[in-house]
């Protein structure tokens, strides 16, 4: 959701924080008595009320990602093994892996520089105007454009039957399908991916597009600046986190998506989500149950991976735009 | 399209002549769309090398009439002139100024010197001139030492110094200050703005410097123009502005006054028995309010009773080097008199009060 | 007008050519929908008998299990902004106002989902369903519990960026030393002030719970998305036509709230 006031906030970065830097009272605080006499007060009480929420975060978090991660650890008669730890090297598996990157790679680098360009055209939009409001209300919704309707949407575009392809092949004398069906494989799925990726890098990059100051601008002006040494010189390398940031977002979001591919690719495996369904539908898979538990492990890795990144970048944004 | 001789060489501190240019704001009118208007007729002259303030309340256009200047603001009619030249085709980039912000305009992603090389960059001045510029000017606000920190990594003064080294590395022509001290602590203000006097006397830069704070105003400024609602009402030294305020509201807005109702008679204004000359207009006839600055007010002895006013004590203020104390008049007027800090008064003492008879200004009783 | 325009901010004409670019594009695939569910019969007319087929009493039957799906997804929708209301928004207040250490943690705890993807969450989920199945049948609403974690990234980011704004501590406090019990702080004078980072964060849930496919797919329940798949496989014209009547739905709740978000904060600035 992306009202002017949330956003200003949402990606943690970039909120007007108040001119003048107060000093910390705690700091007087903690030097009026020594640390072991501070009494703790009435804490038990309190505590009590985090409970209900950490119960739940525990039944439905915590134990469902250990019993997934936990799983590929073990076969089928329970005993500890790392076959299916090794079962990730096989040429399938990692034939997915490698689908499953280059998918996240390409929707994420072109979905990140039309997000990009989309916000800077924003910039000239009034924030509280109707314009604006669209877009984040469009935004918002095919962010989380779920995978069946972008199937539906895309099939009905340029499947088969979709209105492009019989467009182009009526009008222009282009069979988009001259090389066979590609909607329904992996190339098949970076448009639709796009679809849901360039909005959501738009929610997420805006924030820091709104967080150039204007003083940064006229401060270029009045030092002799142009407008182009300003954005090469001033706005991108200040964007620059921010970007990559949002980036590798885009990546995990691509990476992790289940629902579009499972709605356009039917059968088979090509991609590692399609690979854990495998993994859980069919009883054995190469003969190794808890083959998903191993997939979801190899998942969780590239993911941790990119959040850490993703959050150290964003500590540097917040840092300078303070 | 005119364009700034920025090759000239810049005069050089200590041979005798101004650095700065001339200044000339010209009848400038800025409508705002809304039929508005946030300036309305500026007119004002800055000699070369002169410290003009740009006083007044919020909303008064100081700010906007700062901007039109630097040229971030389009004005609707009249003209801006530096050294003669109207620069109204000139864009901010080419006008050859140097600018502080009133909040942090340092970029983020460089060293405090490559912000203050920043300027020269722009320039294409080489790379070992430039650092050898920048690191003087950061010597100047006496912050060499930390030139390869990053903007966050330093308190709010030392971000403005670094600001104003950056806006004077270039040898601009003319000094913009926009309200630089204002996020500031009290404490760091007062040493920052004496600092800029300083620099600024030494490099003798025409500067605007805008600030709603009198006092700030009244201590570092050549001259002050006091602006309310797009106008300028009252231009002159600080003592002038002080001590012959040409109107109420400069008055008023200047220093602390007491409104004390008096009638008009021939040779200035009667108040509490005292006939004292009268500055500026003076508003048709009859009964009308005497701004009297506490300095002005002095506690005597009953010896001339037709003189003067009893008064009752209400409080009293320690300000360090003076006292200032409220008496309450007989008619309910409350007086504020500023005296020597070894004076001590009890609230409820009764007193008597006369006037040291400077001259005051006067308008009309509402 | 008023100010130059700055050297940061693109012209009109840049702007609305992207813009512009970009919608003509995006909405080409909505379009295509549209067109889909207009297709009258092999020669290729247009009409809306699709569309008439789905308020024909007759095909109730046929579609059952779609109905029955968003029926589904609005209950499960009901149940997480309440997962979201009573246990997260408390959670939050109480870390801010008594546990400060702990926002970190806390923060730490819903961003988790994010990096641990649905398809993995579900490879656990399923043990840990047929526990809540003995306990409290397989009726859909309980994946709700599931969804509730889905959406906490969202929802904790939407409610963190209000509580920021509102100094909840001050606020507490003072209704304290006017005599106010823990009760009335939480409801009378904390929850008002945050009531636009709870909408959010429902909305942002609503939206979620109504696109989720994955967990309910692979757990075998049936909500909006999995009715659709199936639905699609038989009749995929009124399929498509339920998506677009879904994204226009969302869009338009989207839409609304945003303005009056906006129309409130023209009139509040001075």
């Amino acid at each position: 959701m992306t009202t002017s006031a949330t956003r200003r906030s949402e990606a943690g970065s970039a909120h007007a924080g108040p001119a003048v830097s107060l000093p910390p009272t705690d700091a007087s605080d903690a030097s009026a008595e020594p640390a072991a006499a501070r009494p703790r007060r009435r804490p038990r009480w309190a505590l009590l009320g985090l409970t209900p929420f950490a119960l739940y975060a525990l039944l439905f978090l915590a134990v469902p990602t250990f019993l997934a991660l936990a799983t590929g650890f073990f076969d089928g008669d329970g005993a500890f093994t790392l076959d299916n730890l090794t079962a990730l090297t096989e040429p399938a598996v990692l034939g997915a892996f490698a689908s499953s990157f280059w998918v996240s790679a390409v929707t994420a680098v072109a979905g990140a520089v039309v997000g990009a360009l989309v916000c800077y055209a924003l910039l000239a939009v009034r924030p509280d105007g109707l314009i604006r409001t669209f877009v984040d209300a469009a935004s918002s919704v095919l962010a989380q454009f779920g995978g069946v309707m972008l199937a539906f949407a895309f099939i009905a575009t340029i499947g088969i039957q979709g209105l492009v392809t019989v467009f182009l092949k009526d009008r222009l004398g282009l069979d988009l399908f001259a090389d066979g069906v590609w909607l329904y494989q992996v190339p098949g799925l970076l448009l639709p991916y796009l679809y849901f990726q360039v909005p959501l890098m738009v929610i997420t990059f805006m924030p820091a597009m709104e967080g150039l100051k204007r003083t940064w601008s006229e401060a270029n002006a009045t030092l002799g600046g142009t407008r182009f040494t300003y954005w090469i010189r001033i706005a991108m390398p200040i964007l620059a986190p921010s970007f990559l940031g949002s980036l590798l977002l885009l990546f995990a979001n691509a990476f992790s998506s289940y629902a579009t591919a499972a709605a356009l690719i039917s059968q088979g495996a090509q991609i590692v989500p399609l690979q854990i369904r495998g993994a859980l539908i069919s009883e054995t898979v190469l003969g190794r149950e808890n083959l998903a538990g191993s997939l979801a492990i190899g998942m969780i890795v590239v993911m941790v991976v990119m959040m850490t990144a993703y959050s150290a970048l964003q500590a540097r944004t917040e840092r300078w735009q303070r | 399209m005119t364009t700034i001789d920025q090759s000239a060489p810049a005069a050089t501190p200590g041979d005798g002549r101004p650095a700065g240019a001339a200044v000339r704001f010209d009848r400038v009118v800025k409508d705002y769309g809304s039929g508005a208007r946030a300036l309305d007729g500026v007119s004002l002259d800055l000699a070369p090398g002169e410290f003009v303030a740009l006083l007044g309340p919020s909303g008064c256009g100081k700010t906007t009439a700062l901007r039109s200047l630097a040229g971030l603001e389009d004005i609707t009619s009249g003209s801006v002139l530096i050294d003669g030249v109207d620069v109204v085709s000139v864009p901010t980039n080419k006008r050859d100024l140097g600018m502080v912000f009133q909040s942090y305009s340092l970029f983020p992603h460089l060293t405090v010197l490559e912000n203050v090389e920043f300027g020269l960059r722009m320039r294409k001045v080489p790379a070992a001139e430039r650092r050898t510029r920048a690191a003087e000017s950061l010597d100047l606000v006496g912050l060499g030492h930390l030139a390869a920190r990053y903007a966050h990594q330093l308190s709010g003064g030392q971000q403005q110094r670094v600001a104003l080294a950056r806006a004077l590395v270039t040898r601009p022509r003319v000094l913009l200050l926009d309200e630089p001290l204002s996020a500031l602590d009290a404490k760091v203000r007062v040493q920052l703005r004496d600092e800029i006097r300083r620099i600024q006397s030494e490099l003798r830069i025409t500067t605007l410097f805008v600030t709603h704070d009198q006092e700030e105003a009244l201590a570092v400024a050549d001259r002050v123009a006091v602006m309310r609602a797009g106008v300028i009402e009252q231009i002159g030294t600080p003592e002038e502005l002080y001590s012959r305020p040409s109107s109420p509201f400069v008055a008023e807005f200047i220093g602390l006054s007491n409104r004390i109702p008096g009638v008009l008679v021939p040779g200035g204004v009667e108040v509490l028995g005292q006939v004292l000359p009268v500055i500026g207009e003076q508003p048709g006839d009859g009964a009308v309010v005497a701004l009297v600055r506490p300095e002005d007010v002095v506690f005597t002895d009953a010896t001339e009773p037709a003189v003067g006013s009893a008064a009752v004590v209400l409080t009293s203020s320690f300000l360090g080097p003076v006292r200032r104390t409220t008496v309450e008049l007989p008619d309910g007027t409350l007086v504020a008199v500023q005296h020597g800090a070894t004076e001590r008064l009890e609230a409820g003492e009764s007193v008597r009060i006369r006037f040291a008879g400077r001259p005051v200004p006067v308008h009309a009783a509402p | 007008m008023s100010a130059v325009r700055d050297s940061a901010t693109p012209s009109k004409l840049t702007s609305r050519v992207i813009l512009v670019v970009v919608a003509v594009v995006f909405a080409v695939p909505i379009l295509s929908m549209v067109e889909f569910t207009l297709r009258a019969g092999i020669d290729g007319g247009h009409d809306l008998g699709h569309w008439a087929a789905i308020l024909d009493p007759e095909n109730s039957r046929k579609y059952r299990v779609l109905f029955q799906g968003i029926g589904n997804s609005v209950v499960l929708a009901a149940v997480t902004v309440l997962i979201v209301v009573v246990l997260l928004l408390p959670t939050m207040i109480l870390v801010k106002l008594r546990f400060p250490k702990l926002q970190r943690v806390l923060e730490f705890v819903c961003i988790i989902p994010i990096t641990v993807p649905a398809i993995v969450l579900v490879v656990g989920l399923a043990p840990v369903y047929s526990v809540v199945a003995r306990l409290l049948g397989s009726a859909p609403w309980t994946l709700a519990f599931a969804y509730g974690i889905t959406v906490l990234p969202y929802a904790y980011r939407a409610i963190a960026a209000n509580l920021q704004s509102v100094d909840v501590g001050t606020l507490a406090e003072a209704a304290r030393t006017l005599g106010a019990g823990w009760g009335t702080v939480l409801v009378r004078v904390l929850l008002p002030n945050l009531r636009r980072g709870v909408l959010t964060a429902s909305v942002i849930s609503v939206a979620v719970v109504l696109g989720e496919y994955t967990i309910a797919s692979l757990l075998g329940r049936n909500t909006l998305q999995t009715s659709l798949v199936q639905v699609s496989k038989s009749d995929p014209f009124v399929a498509v036509a339920f998506a677009l009547l879904a994204l226009a739905f969302a869009f338009v709740l989207l839409f609304i709230i945003g303005r009056v978000g906006s129309i409130r904060r023209i009139r509040e600035t001075p």
